[in-house]
C-alpha cells in the first residue's frame, strides 16, 4: 500500500496541521510515513501545501510532481494541482469560493461544502477535520480510530476535552460525501 | 519498547544533542532550521541535564562561543543556514586550527547572498573544500532522512573526539523541514570534570594536581613549528580519509547508469529509480553519506561497470567536480540541478538522464 496525497489551500485553513493528523494516524497503523510542507512567508495569508505519503515500505522522495489524491480547498491551489493528479486517481475540493470547477474526466473528482458545514455548526476550527473526514470515506486509508489514537497523542492533555468534538466532524465530512 | 515518533529534521537533530549529553548550545535563528533553537527551548534542557542553550547576539559570537566550549573539552554545538554559516567560517578555520571538537549544523537554502529560504545544496564547496582560510577539513556528513538528523549528531561528536577536527551535519530546508519517523537514541549523561579530564588531557579546564598548562590556539608565528603543526593536521586527515568513508549503494551491482546524489537529493533519485524502473531502465545510486571523505573509490569502482553517471543536485555543478576526479575523467559524467531554492521533479531528472545520455526508450 503506498498513498501519495497533496493537501493545499490558504495559510491558516489547517493544511498542515490536517496533514500532520493524517501523518500521525499513519503513524499509529505503523506505516512508513513523511509530511512535508510548503514552508515560509506563504503560511501567512498565501497559499500553503502539503505533501503527505503513507506507505507500507520505504518512502523515497518526499517531494512529488504527481499525486493519488489531492484535496484541494482554494482557487489557487485547484489551478495549480488538478493537472498533477495521476489519472485514475481523486480530487476532492471544498466548493466555497471557486469560481472554476475542476474539468478532468480522467479523475474521480468530489466536490464537497465543508465551509458551510462549518457555518451551520457555527464552528470554524472544525474546517480541516470536516474536510479530513471526507477523503477517509473516499479514501480509507487510514481508521477513524486512528486518527483519534492520533489526535490524543498530539494534543496536550488539556485540549483533550475536544476530541468528541473533532470525532463529529470527521464524521460530518464522512456524510458529506455522496455516492 | 523504544518509542517511535513523527518530528521534523530540525527537532530531530535537537533532541539528538540533549540525548547525546551535550554541554551546550550557542546560535542565532535563522530560516529553515529555527526549530533547533525553538525546540531546545522548549525541552529546557538546563532544568534537566544542565545543558546550556544561549541564543547568541550574531553568527559571529555563536561559533566563537563554540569554540570556547569545545577548548574547554565540552561537547557543544552551532547550527545555522547558509548566510549564517558563511559568518562563522573564520571561527570553524580557528576551531579546526586549534584541533578541537566541534559540531556545525548547515541547513541549507538557496543562495549566494541573502538568497531564498528554500532548499540548496550549493553550499558543498564551502563545506567540503574549506570555507574558511586555510589548509584545513571539515568531516562532512550529509543526512537524508529525519532519523539521520538524529542519527549522525551522534556519529558527528563521535569522529569530532576522535579525530579533534571540527564536524559539519550538512542538511538543507528539504530535509530539515520533513517530518518523518524517527527512533531517538537512549538518553546519556553529561561527562563529568574528571571524565572530561581523562578523554581530552588537550582541554583547558584547569590545572589540577598542577599538572602541565594547557594551550589551545591557532596562532604559531614561527613558520617552522607551523608548518609541523600543517603536517599534523595532514597525518589526521589521512587518518580520516582512511578510516571514516561512508556511503550507501542502491542497485549499484546490476545498473546501466549511476546517479551520485546526496541528502534530499538522493530521495528525489531513490524516485526517479522507481520511475524508470517501470520503463525497464536500470539506474543505480551511490549516495555519499560522508562529503568528506568522499567515496572515491568506490565510484571508481561501479563506473567501471556503467555507462554514465549522472550527478544530482541542488546546485549548478560542485560536487560533480569530485565524481569527475573519482572517475578520472574516463567517464561521462553528466550534470542536473535545479538553483535558488527550487527542488525539480523526479520526472524532470529522469528527462534529462534520458536526453544526456540519448537513452532509446
Amino acid at each position: 500500500m503506498k498513498e501519495e496525497i497533496v493537501i493545499a489551500g490558504f495559510g491558516g485553513q489547517g493544511v498542515l496541521s490536517m496533514g500532520k493528523i493524517l501523518a500521525y494516524s499513519g503513524l499509529m497503523e505503523d506505516k512508513e510515513v513523511t509530511w512535508m510542507p510548503s514552508y515560509g512567508p506563504e503560511q501567512r495569508g498565501g497559499t500553503a501545501n502539503v505533501t503527505v505519503i503513507l506507505s507500507d515500505d520505504r518512502i523515497s522522495s518526499p517531494v512529488l510532481n504527481s499525486y493519488d489524491t489531492a484535496v484541494i480547498l482554494n482557487q489557487q491551489s485547484l489551478d495549480k494541482f488538478e493537472s498533477k493528479v495521476k489519472p485514475g486517481g481523486v480530487l476532492i475540493y471544498d466548493n466555497y469560493g471557486i469560481h472554476t470547477p475542476p474539468t478532468r474526466t480522467d479523475i474521480h473528482i468530489y466536490k464537497i461544502e465543508a465551509m458551510e458545514a462549518t457555518f451551520d455548526i457555527k464552528n470554524a476550527k472544525a474546517f480541516n477535520m470536516i474536510v479530513l473526514g471526507a477523503l477517509l470515506k473516499v479514501k480509507p486509508i487510514v481508521s477513524i480510530e486512528s486518527v483519534i489514537k492520533a489526535l490524543k497523542k498530539t494534543l496536550p492533555e488539556r485540549h483533550h476535552h475536544l476530541i468528541p468534538m473533532n470525532e463529529q466532524a470527521l464524521q460530518m465530512g464522512m456524510g458529506l460525501i455522496k455516492e | 519498547m523504544e518509542e517511535v515518533r513523527l518530528m521534523k529534521g530540525n527537532e530531530a537533530l535537537a533532541h539528538a544533542a540533549i540525548r547525546y549529553g551535550a554541554d551546550g548550545y550557542f546560535g542565532y535563528p535563522i530560516t529553515p532550521q529555527s526549530e533547533v533553537l525553538e525546540v531546545l527551548e522548549e525541552q529546557r534542557p538546563w532544568e534537566t541535564t544542565g545543558m546550556v542553550v544561549l541564543q547568541a547576539e550574531s553568527e559571529l559570537a555563536a561559533i566563537n562561543m563554540v569554540y570556547g566550549g569545545a577548548s574547554c573539552g565540552k561537547v557543544v554545538f552551532t547550527s545555522s543556514s547558509s548566510p549564517g554559516i558563511s559568518l562563522m567560517q573564520e571561527g570553524i578555520s580557528y576551531i579546526a586550527a586549534s584541533e578541537v571538537p566541534a559540531l556545525i549544523v548547515n541547513v541549507m537554502r538557496g543562495g549566494p547572498g541573502l538568497g531564498t529560504i528554500h532548499p540548496s545544496q550549493a553550499d558543498y564547496f564551502q563545506a567540503v573544500k574549506g570555507g574558511g582560510h586555510g589548509d584545513y577539513h571539515l568531516i562532512v556528513l550529509a543526512p537524508s532522512s529525519v532519523q539521520e538528523m538524529c542519527d549522525f549528531m551522534w556519529l558527528g561528536w563521535d569522529l569530532a573526539f576522535k579525530y579533534r577536527t571540527p564536524a559539519m551535519l550538512l542538511a538543507d530546508g528539504l530535509v530539515g523541514q520533513m517530518m518523518e519517523k524517527v527512533i531517538l537514541p537512549e538518553p546519556r549523561p553529561r561527562r563529568t570534570e574528571e571524565q572530561i579530564r581523562e578523554q581530552c588531557p588537550w582541554a583547558i579546564n584547569g590545572r589540577k594536581n598542577m599538572r602541565k598548562r594547557n594551550v589551545v590556539t591557532s596562532l604559531e608565528l614561527d613558520d617552522e613549528l607551523m608548518e609541523q603543526n600543517n603536517l599534523r593536521f595532514q597525518r589526521t586527515y589521512k587518518e580520516i580519509e582512511k578510516n571514516e568513508v561512508r556511503y550507501e549503494a542502491i542497485n549499484t551491482d546490476d545498473c546501466d547508469y549511476l546517479f551520485v546524489a546526496f541528502g534530499s537529493m538522493a530521495r528525489i533519485c531513490l524516485k526517479v529509480m522507481e520511475i524508470a524502473k517501470e520503463q525497464g531502465l536500470k539506474i543505480g545510486l551511490l549516495r555519499p553519506i560522508t562529503l568528506w571523505p568522499f567515496p572515491s573509490k568506490q565510484i571508481k569502482e561501479i563506473s567501471q561497470n556503467v555507462k554514465g553517471i549522472m550527478v544530482v543536485e541542488l546546485s549548478a555543478g560542485q560536487m560533480i567536480e569530485d565524481v569527475k576526479l573519482a572517475v578520472e575523467c574516463k567517464l561521462d559524467v553528466k550534470h542536473y540541478g535545479r538553483l535558488g531554492g527550487i527542488v525539480p521533479t523526479p520526472e524532470e531528472v529522469l528527462e534529462s538522464l534520458i536526453a544526456q545520455f540519448s537513452i532509446n526508450r
